[in-house]
């Protein structure tokens, strides 16, 4: 069962890099703290699932690297190569020349249709050398040009194109305060294209993680690529193979097939009031995902985990929490714990992004820069519509 | 990666033209070490067989045989470029790829503008054209001119008219920007059009370096690897929220001049207090007392994203942005100092404080027009009319009005406007 990545932009380029970077070693390490066997089936299935073996048994990761200038491709490219542990297969980029600067426009409109087939043949020449597809990986940020507009114009083409396979969007939630300043429209347009056409969307935010590495890591000066590494240990805490007891290939577990598409039952009243009684502590979650690794998983506690008061009132937490757990440690330690939740968790940002968005629209600032390439003001309003759905859909929790 | 080709036009644009092309072979020769000619270096220079006759001896790989400048040099007298040619780059430039005159346009803007642009305008969309056939894939003019006097001036906006035309018909500008980098601490200082500019050279020296490190910031982030990278056309796109309000203020910090090599290092954080502060700004304006639209920092060297962040958050509160765009940042980091320094900021910004300067120099130019001064040696020239000047007034008054107003704007308390409401 493998997954395909599919890497755009700066920043899907360069965490893309740190995520295999990151499968690779905690693979690669022979100390499991579980039996030999355990330990060659966790591999075996790592392998298949990320990488493809060429024909001097090198490693090459499963994976589509796509820029739309060469400086990123160019510099991930050699330093897996000078790794070498793993590498990157030969004419698996595809690269242009003038970057898509920053506009959502020119991404999805010019780029996108522009080199449609050259992308997607070379998306249909990895997924070729895969057994079977387990789906799809998409890394982008949210606030450019390429990995926005043309991670969100490929992914309604696979979507099309392979109908039957999930698709899951890595999606960098930029800071606050401005690392581009069209960031909040790029962001909405992106949200709302995606909203139609990925399965689920995996959200990091790039405030969070910079807090992670100061306040839990201690790093005086971070870098991107301490956050990326950061990311890339919690992905792959996520997405490495889980032991399941059902069959005999114990680490088949297809992590993309989480059932993240919830649709509240049909038949409820009607939900504009939300009940001044409940205490808000926790935000309301609607799946929970525990995945263990390491010593002691089997006997591990998770009942604060099936709490009611954590659910929205038409799930049973019997329905919406699932734990994994796998007894071989991950990246050396001892016992590590990973948490993937589809709850309110990210109503705040959201709404504060859209809000933002919202003001800029109003002052019609910098909408002639998106109308040149075919976004119109009406293209705006339909994102604005679908993610105040969104935003009030996950608050009537 | 793209190419970017450099017109400077005129003895300021020329001068200041000379001092970048020298600045960008020190920088690549302080970067390349293996004398491979790369990308990088591609995007200003082209890489020729010199032995070859004609146009046939560029190489595109390989090791570094001569290098040209994209360049077009520009002068209606010859003295200038003369000087630039005799000099020590006189080999980095084309000698197919310039336009001279003998009598030069008497800082008369109709001069340069009507009676050369007509003069010269099939060459110069030859050399336009050609320069643009040298490129894979050409990104971005820069046009250098000088708005004071009247080569650069006239001759310079009729080559902008020209480029306008022409760009529509080459495929190859898909995507293009033109950024004019206009002296104005140097129109300025030589006071309204039609005085005589002498010709100072040590004093200008060191405003051309500066003018100089600014073109070459600017262009770092594109040529050069970083973990945040920042091309060309990203800067039109953050920095320009409306066609009309294009005029970008820029701070250069560390400043440098020739002779300053061991300037000690500056703290981090100095660096980024001193980009906002009067004394570095290339206008004569006070950015932190007016509204800021839009603001670009573009950091070279050993700094690193939370560098970026703590000196955001700590000049945020100083600072006024205007109420849509209240965290209006754009931010780009270059991996490769500048050379001589551990690190250097660049801060771009679309700011109101250029008001100031446009309305006093419709003043200046106002006193001169009501007494009609000078004005018999522009309209004598065929093709100029009353017509141009009181045109030229009122769309300058009408940027004036635009900037009024969003001022205006500036104490009002930031308010959220309600939001699109959803039925469930």
């Amino acid at each position: 069962m493998s997954i395909v990545t599919v890497q755009l932009g700066q920043c899907g380029n360069q965490i893309g890099f740190e995520v295999f970077d990151a499968l690779f070693s905690d693979s690669d390490c022979s100390q499991g703290l579980c039996s030999k066997r355990e330990n060659e089936a966790y591999q075996a299935s790592c392998k298949e699932r990320f990488f493809s073996e060429e024909e001097n048994g090198v490693l090459a990761a499963r994976a589509i690297l796509v820029d739309m200038e060469p400086k990123v491709i160019n510099q991930t490219l050699s330093k897996a190569a000078q790794s070498g542990r793993w590498k990157y297969a030969r004419h698996a980029c595809f690269c242009q020349k003038q970057g898509s600067g920053n506009n959502w426009a020119y991404g999805y409109s010019v780029h996108g249709p522009k080199h449609e087939e050259s992308i997607m043949n070379l998306i249909q020449k990895e997924v070729e050398k895969c057994d079977s597809l387990s789906g799809f990986f998409i890394i982008m940020s949210m606030a450019g040009g390429t990995g926005s507009g043309l991670g969100a114009f490929v992914t309604q083409n696979l979507r099309d194109q392979y109908s039957n396979s999930l698709k899951m969007n890595q999606i960098i939630w930029p800071y606050g305060t401005g690392e581009v300043i069209v960031q909040n429209y790029n962001s909405i347009l992106t949200l709302s294209h995606l909203y139609r056409s990925s399965d689920a969307l995996l959200v990091h935010e790039n405030d969070a993680v910079h807090k992670i590495c100061a306040k839990l890591m201690n790093i005086k000066q971070i870098s991107f690529g301490d956050m990326n590494q950061v990311l890339a240990h919690q992905l792959g805490s996520v997405f490495q193979p889980t032991y399941s007891a059902e069959g005999s290939f114990h680490y088949r577990r297809n992590p993309l097939g989480i059932d993240w598409q919830i649709r509240p039952p049909s038949g409820l009243p009607a939900l504009g009031k939300i009940p001044l009684n409940k205490e808000l502590h926790f935000n309301t979650s609607i799946a929970n995902l525990v995945i263990l690794r390491g010593k002691d998983v089997q006997s591990a506690d998770l009942g604060g985990f099936k709490d009611p008061a954590l659910y929205t009132s038409w799930l049973d937490p019997v329905n919406a929490f699932n734990v994994w757990k796998t007894q071989r440690a991950f990246s050396k330690y001892e016992k590590s714990a990973a948490l993937v939740s589809n709850s309110q968790f990210l109503v705040k940002s959201l709404d504060t992004i859209v809000g933002k968005a919202w003001n800029m629209f109003a002052s019609k600032a910098y909408i002639h820069q998106y109308t040149k390439f075919g976004i119109e003001e009406e293209d705006f309003l339909y994102s604005f519509t679908l993610l105040e759905q969104v935003v009030a859909s996950y608050c009537n929790l | 990666m793209t190419q970017s080709v450099v017109l400077q036009v005129g003895q300021c644009g020329n001068q200041i033209g000379c001092c970048f092309w020298d600045l960008a072979l020190r920088e690549h020769a302080a970067v390349n070490q293996k004398g491979i000619y790369d990308e990088a270096i591609s995007s200003f220079f082209r890489n020729v067989d010199t032995r070859v006759v004609g146009d046939g001896g560029n190489i595109s790989k390989g090791k570094i045989c001569s290098l040209k400048a994209r360049a077009v040099l520009i002068d209606m007298e010859e003295g200038v470029v003369n000087e630039i040619l005799q000099g020590p780059l006189r080999d980095v430039f084309d000698s197919k790829q310039l336009i001279t005159d003998i009598s030069g346009s008497g800082n008369n803007w109709a001069v340069g503008h009507k009676v050369f642009g007509s003069l010269y305008r099939e060459q110069i969309l030859e050399k336009l054209r050609k320069s643009a056939e040298h490129c894979d894939c050409l990104q971005c003019f820069f046009i250098i001119h000088s708005m004071g006097g009247g080569t650069g001036s006239g001759l310079g906006t009729f080559l902008l008219k020209s480029l306008f035309d022409i760009i529509s018909k080459i495929d190859l500008m898909v995507n293009s920007g033109k950024l004019g980098t206009t002296v104005k601490p140097r129109s300025l200082v030589t006071s309204s059009t039609g005085s005589f500019k002498k010709r100072h050279k040590k004093p200008f020296d060191a405003m051309n370096n500066i003018v100089a490190n600014l073109l070459l910031n600017l262009t770092s982030s594109a040529r050069f690897e970083g973990s945040l990278n920042m091309d060309l056309n990203e800067i039109s796109m953050n920095l320009v929220p409306f066609p009309q309000l294009h005029y970008l203020v820029s701070s250069l910090t560390p400043l440098y001049t020739l002779a300053d090599v061991n300037v000690p290092p500056r703290r981090l954080d100095q660096m980024f207090s001193d980009a906002f502060s009067k004394d570095h700004q290339l206008i004569q304006a006070n950015p932190k007392h007016s509204l800021y639209l839009a603001c670009a920092l573009m950091v070279r060297g050993n700094v690193q994203i939370s560098d970026l962040r703590r000196n955001i958050e700590r000049l945020k509160p100083s600072l006024q942005f205007v109420s849509w765009n209240q965290e209006g940042w754009k931010t780009s980091l270059c991996s490769v100092p500048p050379v001589g320094h551990s690190h250097s900021l660049l801060a771009l910004a679309n700011n109101t404080c250029v008001k100031p300067t446009f309305v006093e120099l419709r003043e200046r130019f106002m006193r001169l027009y009501k007494k009609k001064a000078h004005l018999h040696h522009y309209l004598q020239v065929e093709g100029m009319e009353e017509s141009c000047f009181t045109e030229a007034v009122s769309s300058l008054s009408a940027l004036i009005q635009e900037y009024n107003q969003l001022d205006a704007t500036k104490s009002m308390p930031v308010q959220d406007l309600p939001r699109l409401r959803i039925a469930m």
